[in-house]
Formats: structure tokens, sequence, C-alpha cells
């Protein structure tokens, strides 16, 4: 019961959230510089009048800002986010097409981040001061420290361009005609760089915070008690210290989904991944707003999704988290 | 006097904390004397495009596809890429300082409501946020630090309420209410200077993740167009990456550089103040 109740506060928090980005949507647009139609047909003075008029008219921009509000929300509620003014469709097909290789990439990442990440981690803590420790320690600190964007084109240069291993851009290879399982590998291939790209910053967090959670875990009395009983060390290792020093990290990648979709808008502009990253980037070089706007609504969406789904599971598997 | 120089000494023990502390003063130093340090101006072609790097004099770093000195764009980079990431955060402190102080000095409604707002801040993608920002608002060095501002201060915000909710709780304050001070002198005289080791350590990080942030800003042709910045440096060269590395390269370098330095200096700070944040704990 406690449980059903503390899902439904969940999504509504979720829900809460999509609504202030909403309402954040409706602002900008507002509170850009100059007139909000031409802010949305996205052309300093060269749309012409009567598409002006009409985006007016759709928008309620002449209205005050709670009826404006009221008005997009209508259109949100019924899946309508709009017209792009450069690919004339709606913008939300334009999303959901896009949808799925967004999913793929930061999906693979963020198992990828975390699995690596953890087991990284409980390795390093395992060999607390010795030149293994180090190295993770040393790799975790250059990873968080790099940009994104620049690894992933140095990714690029040098497995792709110098040691010809792997395509360095695409989703999959063009008039390559693969089928069946032939198309897995073949995107599974182009899959490959981007996702480790991605991962690699979030992998040097999970790292860093493992170690730094797992002996603090094992100093604690249960543990002794456990040693106590004389369990097996690998057995205390995975079922008592690992399992508890778990908790904060995947708390952590649950709130790190933003980061990540926000990454992803970086690696897909790089590889040419087409997902929802690589149409914000387009939507930017258009300067096409109602594209850009629904793409953010929906990344934000992605992201507040995966913050509520992490913490959903992680109830169901821990039975002793806290519920508040 | 016992206080600074227990901290200098725990500061000094961490080697890494020390060799960030070299390299950021030198970055530092290099930003505020780009004009004299650069051989020319960073917008300037100077000669071929595509020098690689030590085949013309004068162009260490060689040329890019316009034939502009990519070592004059480094150097005129530090300048922009720090001083954004400065003054945004020191706007997000100012801002996460204000709202977490009222929320964890009056407790009740005020800290549920502050808090239930912050909460769903964080829940927005930040870089997408800041994204869009920037792109509605035209890029120019304001609308920059304001979105950068905009996505940072909330964890400043739960960072500083969560010392002010253990703070308040202190004789100290109880003190001072008893001496009749107003709820504002004691938020800024007596609890604030007491919370300042956690603020600038998360200070000095957030200054780190703002670099981060406006690189990606200008390698998607977001920054300012009158600034030469390293995320622009690499988005330039991305199209040009077969034919030449190095222009990609090196600005990317400097930027990691910067970034580690600053979290290393940061987790010196954790460190030499004694406080459990930023280090490994976090």
């Amino acid at each position: 019961m406690d449980k059903l109740r503390f899902a439904g506060r969940r999504l509504l928090q979720g829900l809460a959230a999509l609504l202030l980005i909403a309402v954040v949507n409706s602002l900008l647009v507002r509170a850009a510089p100059g007139d909000p139609a031409m802010v949305l047909a996205g052309e300093a003075g060269a749309a012409d009048e009567a598409y002006m008029q009409q985006l007016r008219e759709r928008f309620d921009l002449d209205r005050p800002l709670p009826q404006q509000l009221l008005t997009y929300l209508g259109q949100l509620a019924r899946g309508d986010l709009g017209q792009s003014s450069r690919q004339q469709a709606p913008v939300l097909d334009l999303i959901l097409e896009r949808l799925p290789a967004t999913l793929l990439l930061t999906g693979t990442a963020f198992v990828l981040a975390l699995a690596a990440g953890v087991a990284l981690g409980v390795w390093a803590s395992t060999r607390v001061g010795t030149w293994q420790d180090s190295l993770i320690s040393l790799f975790a600190t250059l990873f968080y420290a790099t940009p994104l964007y620049w690894l992933a084109l140095i990714a690029v240069l040098v497995f792709s361009v110098w040691l010809p291993w792997l395509p360095g851009f695409g989703f999959e290879t063009v008039g390559g005609g693969h089928t069946g399982l032939a198309r897995v590998i073949d995107i599974g291939r182009h899959l490959l760089l981007p996702a480790l790209v991605l991962a690699m910053f979030f992998m040097a967090i999970y790292a860093r915070m493992t170690r730094a959670a797992m002996p603090e875990v094992a100093s604690q009395d249960f543990v002794k008690t456990a040693r106590a009983k004389g369990l097996p060390p690998g057995r205390i290792l995975r079922a008592h210290v690992l399992r508890n020093a778990l908790l904060p990290v995947v708390t952590l990648a649950g709130l790190q989904a933003g980061a990540m979709v926000g990454g992803a808008v970086l690696i897909e502009t790089v590889f040419a991944w087409p997902g929802i990253g690589r149409l914000l980037f387009d939507a930017l070089g258009q300067r096409d707003y109602a594209l850009l706007l629904g793409t953010f609504l929906v990344t934000a969406a992605l992201a507040i999704a995966f913050n509520v789904i992490t913490d959903l599971v992680y109830t169901v598997v821990d039975p002793r988290i806290e519920l508040s | 006097m016992t206080l600074n120089s227990d901290f200098l000494r725990r500061f000094r023990r961490n080697r890494g904390a020390v060799a960030g502390l070299v390299a950021l003063l030198m970055v530092g130093l290099v930003a505020l004397l780009a004009p004299w340090l650069a051989a020319h101006d960073p917008w300037a072609m100077v000669g071929q495009p595509f020098l690689p790097p030590g085949q013309a004099p004068g162009l260490p770093l060689g040329s890019d596809a316009l034939g502009r000195d990519v070592a004059a764009g480094l150097v005129h980079g530090a300048r922009v890429s720090l001083l954004i990431a400065l003054v945004a955060t020191a706007v997000s402190l100012l801002l996460g300082i204000t709202v977490g102080a009222l929320a964890g000095y009056h407790g009740g409604w005020v800290d549920a409501g502050l808090m239930r707002f912050t909460e769903l801040f964080q829940a927005v993608p930040g870089f997408a946020l800041a994204i869009v920002v920037v792109a509605i608002f035209q890029p120019t060095l304001v609308s920059i630090v304001g979105a950068i501002a905009l996505v940072s201060w909330p964890s400043v915000a739960r960072l500083v309420r969560s010392e002010f909710l253990s703070l308040r709780q202190r004789e100290f304050v109880a003190a001072a209410q008893l001496a009749g001070q107003g709820s504002l002198t004691i938020i800024f005289r007596q609890i604030l200077p007491n919370a300042v080791s956690p603020i600038v350590v998360m200070g000095s990080l957030m200054v780190a993740s703002s670099i981060l942030m406006e690189s990606g800003l200008s390698f998607l042709g977001l920054g300012d167009p009158n600034q030469m910045t390293w995320g622009y440096m690499v988005g330039a060269a991305r199209t040009a990456l077969r034919q030449a590395w190095w222009i990609a390269v090196f600005p990317g370098l400097a930027i990691a550089l910067t970034v580690l330095a600053l979290n290393l200096v940061g987790e010196g700070l954790s460190d030499g103040l004694n406080t459990r944040l930023g280090g490994r704990a976090r």
C-alpha cells in the first residue's frame, strides 16, 4: 500500500515537472526579444504576415499570458506540439520518428555506465592503495573533466579515421541492404562508439561513488556480524556490502538521466545519430522554434520518466528503501 | 591564524590540489595577459589554412580552416571561458544561497514551498534548458551566463538549506534571536559565515561544470558570435576533423585541463576546509 502511494506521488511529481516545463516554454516565447509570432516563425522579419497571423491565432499570442498558457496546455494534452516551420510536418511526428534511436543510444549508455562504473568501483575498493585503485581513480578524474563532444570527436578520429575499425557516423550503413541479423550487427557496430563515449562521463561518476560507498558500508555492524558468522568474503561483498552501497549510486543514476539525455544532444550531433538530440541541433540551425520547444519538452519528459522509473524499480528491488 | 595554517597544511598534503592550483593560476595568467601573449588577433587570417603545428613560423599550433592562428584562439578562449564560468557561478551562488537560506532558516511552509520548486527545477534536464534559453534569447554573454546560472542554482539551494537547517538549532542563533536581531541579520551575519566552507567547495566545482556547459553551448553554435571560445573552436573543427586533427584537439585539451585543475582544487579545498563535499564522498 505504501509502495502504491509512493508510486502515485512520484508520478504526480513527474507530471508537475512537465507542467513546469510547459509553463517555461510559454514564458520563453513571450520573454524573447521581439514579437512572439516572429520568434515562432523563426525568421527575423522575413516570415510573411499571413503565416504570423496564423501563429498568433493558433497559440493565442495576442491574449494575456494565462489564456495563452491554457491554449498551449490544451494542445499538449491532445498531443499537438505544433507544426515545424521548416520541415512542413507535425512536430510530434518528427519526434516520434527519431525517438527509437535516442532510446537505443541512451538506454545502452545508461546500462553500460552503471554496470562498468559499479564494477570498476567495487574492484578498486577491494584493492585500496594499490596501483589498480590509483589507476581507476585517475581514469575517473580524467573522464569527469573531459568534454563529451570532444571525446566523441577524438573517438571518431582514432577508431574510425586512423584505425578504420568502426563507422564514425550514422545509424546503419546507407544502401548496405542488410536485413535480419546482419542489420542488427550493422546497427550495433554504429552504436558502439557513441554509446561508449556517452557512457564514459557517467561511468566515471558511478565508479567514484561506488568506490567511496563500499568501505563506508563495509565498516558497519551488520557486515561485522556477517564476518563473525563465518560467511565467505565474496558472499559478504556481494550480498551485504554491494547491495547497500548501490543505493546512493542508483539514486544518483536516476537523477543523472536528464544529464544523459542532454549529453545525447552533443553525441548525436557528432555522430550524425538520427535521434531527438540531432533533431534539436537541426532545429537550432534552422531557427525552427516550434520544433526546438517540442524536442525540449519531449527530452525533458524522457528524463523525468527515466528518473521516475529508476526510483520505482529500486523500490521494488530494495524492500527497506525509505518511502519519503 | 591557526585555522589558516591548518587549512594550508591539509591543502598542501593533497598533491593533486597543488598541481591543479598551479595549472589554474597559469590559465588565469594566460587569460589576463591574452592580448599581449597572442601573436595575432584570434579572428584574423594570418596564414594558409590547415597548416599543421610547427610548420609555419609564428603558428606553433597550426592554423584552422580559415588560416586563423589556433594558439591565439586558445589564449583568447581562456578569457571568455573563465569569465563566463566565474560570473555564472557567482550568479547561481547568489540565487541558490538566497533560496536555500530562506528555506532552511524559516522552515515550515516556506521551506516546503521553496524546496518543491527547487526539486521541480532539478528534474528539468539542465543542458537542454540552457540550449533553449540561449537559442531564444540569442547567444550573448548575458544570455549564456543567465542560462548557466538558471540551471545551476538548485544544487546550491539544497546544500545551503541543509546547512541552515542544522545551524539554526545552535545556541548562537538562539542567542542572536534573544538579543533581538532581525532574521535577515541572523541569516547573513550569524549563520551564513558558518556555512561558507561547503559553499566555497561547491563554488569551485561549479566553475568547472560551468566551463563544460559553456563550451558545450559554443560547440553547438550557441556562443557569443563576437567572442572566440574553446567550444566554438572545437565545433568549427568538427567538419575538418579528417584533414586537420590539431584544430579540434588543442582547444579540447585546454578545456579538459582547466576543468581537471578546478576539480582537483575543489577536492583540495574540501580536504583543507574539512567538508565532506566534493571529494570522494560525493
